[in-house]
């Protein structure tokens, strides 16, 4: 895992990098502002990026992947001081690609159809994460996740850093809770934030390609097979 | 947990509708801080959101004016009116005998009711330049610092340490050990007020560290906030405080 531990071989050093939002800084517009993006991005999620590095420059979590690390630093529950670096590195590029310029309004096909086996209706799912991110007290994140035992779509709030990866969910979507989220955009107005991420910015395609995969683990029933 | 959600937001909606009444201080004090007839009628004390003593402007440059009409008119105004009725919630439920409603509002009281509690001290923590703001401390409490931290520096350094380390949201504690009879740093997560950290803990400053304190003129650059916001501190207040419960 370390790289060469003899001296007289030079050390190989791997680490982590900041990935580019599949969109430009300003494509989220008016609904997430460029300034609030680039601070977001290039402030908050480089400084998470940063500080993993430098802690693994001497850690034992040095050559894990971050799914790896997000796991076993959990600790069940008690995490270790590379835990919150990792998973904010994740949580957050999870985020970006959660989005996309346009988009919103409702899912279609199987996502929908999930859906509305899980929730009832599309309404219904979209009151539930409004409500859910709003009673989220203090700083954290929402998420639509596919649960492994009851083989469900579920819509779950966790504090701070805390992923659904550490407590054995497959996480579909995320919004970031953190004030630095949406205080340059809407101050204290948390509710309009939600709504216009749920209403503008989600991106329904990128739900689907994780539906999709998440399928390759939960056994959400048989296929639809389509008689011709 | 569904219809507790929507529960949740008719007080959400209630606490935007008594927001939108306000739009000045003096205003906001009218509208919250006269006790309301329906709760005084069955007993339930009120609380009021508290008049700051300076101008919301009369902090900057450390903090600017807007963050703090925000602070003050948006973010305390909303803890208090969420702490009054999830109060009137509490009496209702206990009035029914309704133990597991009864348990379920502690998260909302705690958080609601700590921020009221919190801001509070926090508004009282703070003074303007011309008014004494960012003066050192002295006597007493100044002893005391130098005796607990080797220096005021030390301290000073200690409580931005803790504060910039801190995950999430929170407050960074300057307090004394009333049993021990010693000073203490300590951080709160969220709303949690001091006493979660310590019975015997008295808060003598305390600084919030939520990023809705400093975000609209720090950006992310939460120690530059940590390093300017002890030029309008209020040590004064500290001391009083310091001496009264030292006495």
């Amino acid at each position: 895992m370390q790289g060469c531990r003899s001296r007289r071989c030079s050390k190989v050093v791997s680490y982590y990098g900041l990935i580019t939002p599949p969109y430009k800084l300003d494509a989220l517009e008016p609904y997430m502002s460029k300034r609030t993006v680039e601070l977001h991005w290039g402030k908050h999620h480089q400084n998470y990026v940063d500080g993993l590095n430098k802690q693994l420059a001497t850690s034992m979590f040095y050559g894990y992947t971050l799914e790896e690390l997000i796991k076993e630093g959990y600790n069940n529950g008690n995490p270790l001081p590379e835990y919150n670096n990792a998973a904010q590195v994740w949580n957050h590029h999870f985020f970006w690609e959660s989005m996309q310029p346009e988009s919103g309004g409702s899912p279609e096909g199987g996502v929908l159809q999930q859906i509305e086996k899980d929730f009832g209706s599309f309404t219904n799912f979209r009151e539930e994460f409004i409500c859910s991110a709003l009673s989220l007290l203090g700083s954290g994140w929402v998420w639509l996740v596919l649960k492994r035992e009851e083989r469900k779509l579920s819509v779950v709030c966790t504090r701070n850093a805390i992923s659904p990866l550490a407590l054995g969910d497959i996480p579909i979507m995320n919004l970031d809770l953190w004030e630095h989220a949406y205080y340059l955009d809407y101050k204290d107005d948390r509710r309009m934030y939600v709504t216009n991420f749920i209403d503008h910015l989600v991106s329904w395609h990128t739900v689907t390609l994780r539906m999709m995969r998440g399928e390759a683990f939960v056994n959400l029933g048989e296929p639809n097979i389509p008689v011709a | 947990m569904y219809r507790r959600c929507s529960a949740l937001l008719a007080l959400v909606a209630e606490a935007m509708a008594l927001r939108t009444l306000a739009s000045r201080k003096a205003l906001v004090a009218a509208a919250l801080g006269g006790a309301r007839p329906l709760s005084a009628a069955r007993g339930v004390a009120t609380f009021a959101l508290p008049d700051l003593t300076y101008d919301y402007g009369a902090l900057e440059p450390a903090i600017s004016g807007e963050i703090m009409q925000l602070h003050h008119q948006k973010h305390h105004a909303a803890y208090v009116a969420n702490y009054n009725k999830a109060l009137e919630q509490l009496d209702a439920a206990v009035a029914k005998g309704d133990a597991s409603a009864v348990v379920q509002l502690q998260s909302v009281i705690k958080f609601n009711g700590g921020g009221h509690v919190n801001h509070s001290i926090f508004w009282k923590n703070l003074k303007p330049v011309s008014e004494g703001g960012g003066e050192p401390p002295h006597e007493k409490l100044g002893w005391a610092i130098d005796e607990d931290f080797g220096s005021f520096e030390a301290l000073v350094k200690k409580v931005n340490a803790e504060g910039a380390a801190l995950q999430g949201s929170g407050w960074v504690w300057l307090a004394l050990d009333k049993e021990a009879k010693k000073l203490r740093v300590e951080t709160t997560a969220n709303q949690d007020p001091l006493v979660t950290k310590g019975i015997n803990l008295v808060p003598l400053l305390g600084i919030d560290v939520w990023e809705h304190a400093y975000y609209l003129q720090y950006k992310n650059v939460r120690p530059d906030y940590l390093s300017n916001i002890w030029k309008v501190m209020n040590w004064k207040y500290a001391g009083e405080v310091y001496e009264n419960a030292t006495a």
